[in-house]
């Protein structure tokens, strides 16, 4: 849109192509050292990084730290490594992910489709709970979960997240559905097709760009979340945020930069290869949150 | 080429908030296939039932969780819930004590820095960014993944790299720099500070992302209208593209202030709140209330109090969405 003679005098005014690119650089470093720090780290030694600093070249390609996060190092007393709890967490993930990325769906169908009287102040209203802090809702959570007998257990978690997680995908999806025309459902309608037959056979197929948007959406934020996993989980059925957190804090032992390395990498690697993979897309659901 | 590839990029948003509808998704005479009537009606009736109790959760999650929270508020429930009304006994405690008042004192402190902090480099590399660099892709990536990181690992890695003992100090002095000092961590009047970092690190590449956006969406006859004007740069991006792209402005620090006041595991995972209460923040205080000290009914007042001052910046920014929405309709 803009042509590349109209901006000629504009970067030239402001000043040589190389101060843009050494200022880029260096936020590139910025954002990139955290993250080498713990790649390098994870190959290095306890006495490499205690005898200087966090911020160095391993001397050897060990992967004893690694080994020792995934399958053997004690967190909180038990001697099981990460492992347990990043199942715990894809456990909780996944069901939760799909189920509420579906109701959402749901009920972005019914507030764009199907309106009745009153669906725009529903719609506000789950809108809100997007804004919710979560502080709000610990007390009733923890009350429901123990009548429920599902307190300290994966499935308590899922239904947390499965119904936290309907204020986000049913104002993606109910935003998106507004644009398929009222005649198609009118069509389908005059055709004998039901409220569910609509629903899975002309709005699905419709839907991929924004089921992509909102899985990735729901999957990062869910496997990031931390308090809800430290409230109402212990032991061995904590999600891996809060193992992390129970690794680091750990004060009986000389600190394991390495194997927290490992640790952490392995925790954030289902989250970063999600947004490598799908970057565009977990982009667009950012700004599908927010511009609109 | 890049003038293509932003072509592509309409399109694609077109595409995302237009769905695409092919002819062969009409259901015709699929009706024909349900026989009975009865059938139709059961299942119609009972997958109506099922979408509204969906509905309904979502809507109950929302108001009667609230609800619940804040009639806990008003009563003196410690460990197990005690419907036994109080009054404003907690909040009147609660604004008295002094763990409250560093703690908002500190979301002031952590919040302004922070939002400035992000939005200014967000801005910063946006306009950057828009300057038609090469491998933007790749800067990209590399200022927004960290966004796709839990709050727990950045604060974990940022407590090395802030730590004198290990990280940066440490690695400074072996360079030669004996003296260098960088102990922000440990120190009660800068570890605030130290938060702002890790924060604004997480989440500036987010605000470069939509701002970026922004700038995108506008035509390029601003451009060439701001030269002719005889602007230098500098001044016309902040003298005309960020007035252009106001709403969007008013969108990222909205979500940059909630992100704010909603801040809690990346304290937890940081600083633990101190040194001391240094860096406690409000929703530390609430967690600390409900779950260590069993004081549920003080720890929902703090609660209470946190979604008001949530409240205090969303309900200006809604009507501020309204006003603009109305604006538009009437342009158009």
């Amino acid at each position: 849109m803009i042509d590349a003679r109209a901006l000629a005098p504009l970067r030239a005014a402001l000043g040589s192509r190389i101060a843009i690119y050494a200022l880029l650089l260096v936020f590139a470093l910025f954002y990139l050292t955290p993250m080498m720090v713990v790649v390098l780290n994870s190959f290095r030694s306890f006495e490499e990084i205690t005898r200087s600093s966090v911020l160095g070249f391993p001397t050897a390609l060990r992967t004893d730290n690694w080994v020792q996060a995934w399958g053997t190092y004690c967190i909180a007393g038990a001697c099981s490594g990460i492992k347990p709890y990043m199942w715990n967490s894809l456990m909780i993930v996944v069901p939760a992910t799909l189920l509420s990325t579906l109701f959402g769906a749901m009920n972005g169908y019914v507030l764009s489709l199907w309106r009745f009287r009153g669906s725009n102040i529903i719609f506000g209203v789950i809108t809100f709970g997007v804004f919710l802090p979560a502080q709000m809702k610990l007390v009733p959570w923890a009350i429901v979960l123990r009548d429920m007998g599902l307190s300290n257990s994966i499935s308590g978690l899922v239904l947390v997240h499965v119904i936290q997680g309907l204020a986000f995908t049913t104002l993606f999806c109910r935003n998106y559905y507004l644009n398929v025309p009222q005649d198609l459902i009118k069509a389908a309608k005059i055709d004998g097709a039901g409220f569910l037959q609509i629903f899975w056979r002309i709005i699905l197929p419709l839907s991929p760009p924004i089921l992509i948007v909102t899985i990735i959406w729901q999957f990062t934020g869910i496997w990031n979340e931390f308090l809800y996993g430290i409230t109402f989980s212990e032991g061995s059925q904590r999600p891996v945020t809060a193992a992390l957190m129970a690794l680091s804090a750990n004060i009986a032992q000389a600190r394991e930069y390495g194997i927290e390395s490992a640790a952490v990498l392995i925790a954030a690697l289902p989250t970063l290869l999600v947004y490598l993979l799908g970057g565009k897309y977990f982009v667009r659901g950012l700004t599908a949150g927010a511009v609109k | 080429m890049s003038t293509a590839k932003r072509t592509n990029d309409v399109t694609q948003v077109l595409h995302l908030t237009q769905p695409y509808i092919s002819p062969s998704t009409t259901p015709s005479g699929s009706a024909r296939r349900i026989s009975r009537r009865w059938r139709f009606t059961l299942t119609e009736g009972l997958s109506r039932l099922l979408a509204g109790l969906v509905l309904a959760t979502a809507v109950f999650y929302v108001v009667g969780f609230t609800a619940w929270t804040t009639w806990i508020s008003f009563t003196d429930s410690t460990l197990l819930p005690d419907y036994t009304f109080v009054g404003f006994k907690h909040y009147a405690r609660l604004l008295g004590s002094r763990v409250f008042q560093v703690a908002y004192g500190n979301l002031v402190i952590y919040g302004v820095g922070f939002i400035v902090g992000a939005a200014a480099i967000g801005l910063l590399l946006a306009v950057l960014i828009d300057l038609k660099i090469r491998a933007e892709n790749a800067l990209r990536t590399i200022y927004l993944y960290p966004m796709a990181l839990s709050f727990v690992v950045t604060g974990t890695v940022w407590a090395w790299l802030l730590n004198p003992d290990i990280g940066i100090e440490n690695f400074v002095r072996g360079l030669g720099w004996v003296n260098f000092r960088f102990d922000w961590l440990i120190d009660t009047d800068f570890a605030i500070y130290a938060v702002v970092i890790a924060a604004v690190w997480q989440a500036s590449g987010f605000a470069m992302a939509l701002l970026l956006a922004g700038l995108r969406s506008l035509d390029g006859d601003i451009y060439k209208a701001a030269q002719i004007d005889g602007a230098s740069p500098a001044r016309m991006y902040l003298k005309i593209m960020v007035p252009a792209i106001w709403p969007i402005v008013v969108s990222v620090l909205v979500i940059l202030l909630q992100i704010a006041i909603k801040t809690y595991d990346l304290v937890r995972a940081l600083t633990a709140g101190g040194p001391g209460i240094a860096t406690t923040l409000p929703t530390n205080v609430v967690y600390d209330y409900m779950f260590q000290r069993g004081e549920m009914g003080a720890g929902a007042a703090a609660a209470v109090m946190l979604l008001l001052s949530l409240l205090l910046v969303i309900l200006p920014y809604a009507l501020f969405q309204r006003f603009q929405k109305r604006k538009q309709y009437r342009h158009d």
